[in-house]
C-alpha cells in the first residue's frame, strides 16, 4: 500500500485547464445569450455587421461550450483526478509533464484558431464539428497527446486496479477519436484542383443522406462522449470525495457503464427520424433512445444513493448541493431525451425549440453544474487556499437555477406551441397558420428564455468572481483538506 | 471478467473500442451505396450555385433554415413533396440542419423569385412583417468566391465522379479563366431581375456579388 502523502502532485496544467474554464466559460455563456436575445429582438443582429449576425456567432457559443469550456473542465479534473487514482505523480515523470504542458499548449492554439475562422464563416457547415482541415489535424495531434498522457499514467500507475472515472475518461478518448475522425473525413479542393482558391477548403467525403448518417451518429456521440461520459468521469470522484461517502454500488456502476457504451452509439438515428435514411435506422435510433433510460438512470441512481443516510450534507455544503442537482438533472435530461426519441413525439418536436430546451437542461443543469462543482472542490487544492465565499456559492446556486427553470419551461412552451401550429389545420384541412404566424406567436417565449440564460450568466460571472478571490486572497490552507472542501462564510 | 479488465487496462480499452464500434458497423456501413444514387434527372450544381451555397454555409443559414420536407400532409401543404433522399446526391456536405427557426427551404425555388429575395436579404422586415431574420447587406457588397467553387467543382468531378459536361448538365471547364467566364454568364442571367446598381456595376466589371451567387443556389432548390 503506498501513502498518498507520499507522492507530491503536480497541478500546473490542472491549474492552467482552470483558467480556461472559467474564460471560455463567460466567452461561451455570453455569446449564447447574446444569440438568444436576438430571436428576441432581431435588431441586435445588426450591432457589428456581418460578425454579430445569428449564424455566424451560434458556432461560437456551441464550439465555445462543448470545447472551450467543457472538454477545459474535463482536462482540469483529468489532470487532478488521474495523479490521484493512480497515485503517480507527474512530478516524477518529466516526460509526461512535458506532454500534459504541449497538450496544453495545442489546446489553446486550437481554441483561438477556432475562434477566428467560425467568426469569418469558414465552416464545414457539420454541426459542432464545423472546424476545416488544417485545425482538424491540429485536433487529432491534442486528441493524441491526450491519449499519451492516459496511457502513460496508466503504464507506470502504482495502483493497480483502474478507477471507476478513468473507465469514462478512456472512453471518451476512444469514442471521440473514433466520431471526430470519420466524419471530418474530407478532400481538400486545393489538392485536386489548380488550388485557385481557398486553401483550406474542403468536401465531405459522404454525400446527402450518407453523410447525414455520419454526422449524427458523430453528433450525438459527441454529445454522449463528451457531456455524458466526461462528465460521469468528474462525479464519481469528486461526489464520493466531497461527502466522504464510499460509491453506493460497484456492481451498478459496472451495469451502467458497459451498457452505456453498448447502447449509446445506435441512439444517433433519432436525429433523422421522418428523414430519408431507411426506416430501420430510424427505428433503431428510437428504440435504443428509450433503453438509454437504464444505464443513465443507472449512474444517476447510484449517485444519488452515494449520499444514503448523509442528506444533511446537501444543506451543510453548497458543493455536494451543485452535484446533487446535477445529477438530477442528468436523469430529468435523459428521460426527456428518450420521449422526444418516440416516432411521434418526434413529428412534432423535431425542429422545433424544444429540442434546444432539452440540450439546454442537460448542459446547464448537468455539465456545468458539474463542472462548476470540481472547480470548486480542486479550486483549494490546486491553490491551498479555501474557497473565498461561501455565501455567494449559494446565492449562485439559486440564481442558475431560476435560470435553468425559465429556460426549459419557456423552450418547452415555445417548441410544443411550433410544432402543434405547424400542423394545425382549419375545418377544411387547409393549414391554420402562415410561417410567420407561428414566429410571431414565439416572441414572448424567447424573451424569457434569453432571460433565463441572462441569469445563468449572472450566476457564472459569481463563479468566476469566487473562483478569482479564492486564487488571490482565500484564507491560506497549510494542510490539504481531506474530504469537505473548507469555505469562508 | 470485468474485474480482471479493471486490472488490465490495454485489454479494457480494446474491448471498449468493440462495443463502442459495434453500432456504428451494422448501422452506418450497409448502407452506404444504396442512398447515394442520385435520382433520374437530378443535375449536379453550377459553379455558380456551388459559390452560392458556399454563401449559405458561411453565414450559417442551415442554423435556422431545414431543407428537408418530411412524409407529412402539414409538410407537403406548406412546402411541397417530401424529400427523396436521391435528391442529396450531390450535396456534399448535407445541409439538412436541426432547426426551423424560419421555414424549409428545400423547395425555395418552386416559389420565390430573384426579385423577392433580394429584397427580402437587403431587409427581411420590409417583406415580411415580424420577420426575426437578420438583414444581410454584405451581401451585396462582398464579393463571392468563385474561385474556390471552380475548385470544388472540380474536385467533386475528379474525385467522386459526378457528372459534369455531359449531355445537359452543367460544365465544368478545364481552365479558371473560362470557369469565370460562364460563372458570370450565368450571374448576369440572374441579375436581369436584380435592382442594385451597385450589384450590377460590378458584374459588369467582372465581380459577381454573394447576393448573385446566393440566389443562383436557392433558385436552384426545386
Amino acid at each position: 500500500m503506498q501513502q498518498s502523502t507520499a507522492v507530491s502532485y503536480d497541478y500546473t496544467v490542472a491549474r492552467w485547464f482552470t483558467y480556461t474554464t472559467i474564460a471560455f466559460g463567460i466567452i461561451g455563456m455570453l455569446v449564447g445569450v447574446i444569440i438568444a436575445l436576438q430571436l428576441a429582438f432581431p435588431a441586435l443582429n445588426g450591432i457589428a455587421g456581418e460578425y454579430s449576425s445569428f449564424g455566424r456567432l451560434r458556432p461560437l457559443h456551441t464550439n465555445g461550450i462543448i470545447y472551450g469550456f467543457t472538454l477545459s473542465g474535463i482536462w482540469a479534473s483529468w489532470y487532478y483526478i488521474s495523479q490521484r487514482v493512480l497515485k503517480v505523480s507527474l512530478n516524477e515523470y518529466p516526460f509526461l509533464k512535458l506532454i500534459s504542458k504541449l497538450h496544453f499548449a495545442v489546446y489553446f492554439v486550437i481554441m483561438l484558431l477556432a475562434v477566428v475562422t467560425l467568426w469569418m464563416g469558414i465552416s464545414t457547415s457539420k454541426e459542432y464539428i464545423q472546424l476545416e482541415w488544417p485545425i482538424d489535424i491540429l485536433v487529432v495531434v491534442a486528441w493524441v497527446l491526450w491519449g499519451i498522457s492516459i496511457f502513460g499514467a496508466i503504464g507506470v500507475r502504482r495502483e493497480k486496479t483502474i478507477y471507476i472515472s478513468l473507465w469514462y475518461f478512456i472512453a471518451t478518448f476512444l469514442a471521440i477519436a473514433m466520431l471526430y475522425i470519420f466524419n471530418n473525413l474530407a478532400v481538400p479542393t486545393a489538392f485536386v484542383s489548380e488550388g485557385v482558391g481557398a486553401w483550406y477548403h474542403s468536401v465531405s467525403l459522404y454525400a446527402g443522406t450518407n453523410d447525414a448518417l455520419v454526422q449524427w451518429w458523430f453528433g450525438h456521440n459527441a454529445v454522449a462522449f463528451i457531456f455524458t461520459s466526461g462528465i460521469i468521469a468528474l462525479i464519481y470522484y469528486f461526489l464520493p470525495k466531497e461527502s466522504g461517502q464510499p460509491v453506493f454500488s460497484y456492481k451498478l456502476s459496472l451495469y451502467s457503464f458497459w451498457s452505456l457504451m453498448f447502447v449509446y452509439l445506435w441512439a444517433g438515428g433519432h436525429h433523422l427520424i421522418y428523414s430519408t435514411v431507411p426506416d430501420w435506422m430510424q427505428t433503431f435510433g428510437s428504440v435504443f433512445s428509450v433503453v438509454l433510460i437504464l444505464p443513465s438512470w443507472g449512474t444517476a441512481i447510484n449517485m444519488l444513493l452515494t449520499m444514503k443516510g448523509q442528506w444533511q450534507q446537501i444543506a451543510e455544503n453548497p458543493i455536494i448541493k451543485l452535484m446533487i442537482l446535477a445529477s438530477t438533472f442528468y436523469m430529468f435530461s435523459t428521460l426527456e431525451g428518450p420521449i422526444q426519441a418516440i416516432k411521434s413525439v418526434n413529428a412534432l418536436a423535431h425542429f422545433t425549440d424544444w429540442i434546444v430546451g432539452h440540450v439546454h437542461d442537460g448542459v446547464l443543469g448537468w455539465v456545468a453544474f458539474m463542472i462548476m462543482a470540481a472547480l470548486y472542490h480542486m479550486a483549494p487544492r490546486l491553490f491551498k487556499r479555501e474557497i473565498y465565499s461561501k455565501k455567494l456559492v449559494d446565492i449562485q446556486f439559486w440564481i442558475q437555477t431560476v435560470g435553468i427553470v425559465l429556460y426549459f419551461t419557456s423552450m418547452w412552451i415555445a417548441g410544443i406551441t411550433q410544432g402543434l401550429m405547424w400542423r394545425a389545420t382549419d375545418q377544411f384541412g387547409n393549414l391554420a397558420y402562415s410561417f410567420i404566424d407561428t414566429v410571431n406567436a414565439l416572441h414572448p417565449y424567447y424573451a424569457i428564455r434569453g432571460l433565463g440564460g441572462l441569469l445563468y450568466l449572472i450566476g457564472f460571472f459569481i463563479f468566476s468572481y469566487n473562483m478569482y478571490k479564492t486564487m488571490t486572497v482565500g484564507k491560506e490552507l497549510t494542510e490539504e483538506p481531506a474530504n469537505k472542501t473548507p469555505m469562508s462564510a | 471478467m470485468f474485474h480482471w479488465l479493471e486490472k488490465n487496462p490495454f485489454f479494457f480499452t480494446v474491448v471498449l473500442f468493440v462495443v463502442i464500434a459495434f453500432a456504428g458497423l451494422v448501422e452506418i456501413l450497409p448502407n452506404f451505396a444504396e442512398s447515394s444514387r442520385p435520382i433520374v434527372g437530378k443535375k449536379p450544381y453550377t459553379m455558380l450555385e456551388l459559390a452560392g451555397r458556399n454563401v449559405y454555409i458561411k453565414d450559417n443559414c442551415m442554423s435556422c433554415h431545414s431543407q428537408l420536407i418530411r412524409p407529412f400532409k402539414s409538410e407537403t401543404d406548406r412546402y411541397g413533396s417530401y424529400s427523396l433522399s436521391g435528391e442529396y446526391a450531390y450535396d456534399r456536405p448535407f445541409l439538412w440542419s436541426s432547426k426551423r427557426t424560419g421555414p424549409d427551404l428545400h423547395r425555395v425555388g418552386n416559389y420565390r423569385s430573384t426579385d423577392w429575395h433580394e429584397n427580402h436579404m437587403k431587409d427581411p422586415q420590409a417583406i415580411v412583417a415580424g420577420s426575426i431574420m437578420p438583414k444581410y447587406p454584405w451581401h451585396f457588397t462582398n464579393s463571392a468566391d468563385i474561385a474556390t467553387a471552380f475548385d470544388e467543382a472540380v474536385t467533386v468531378m475528379k474525385v467522386f465522379g459526378v457528372p459534369y459536361n455531359k449531355e445537359g448538365n452543367p460544365t465544368v471547364p478545364a481552365t479558371f479563366s473560362e470557369a469565370k467566364a460562364e460563372m458570370i454568364a450565368e450571374a448576369k442571367e440572374i441579375a436581369k431581375d436584380m435592382k442594385d446598381p451597385g450589384v450590377k456595376a460590378a458584374l459588369e466589371n467582372g465581380d459577381i456579388k454573394e447576393i448573385v451567387a446566393l440566389i443562383a443556389y436557392l433558385n436552384s432548390l426545386k
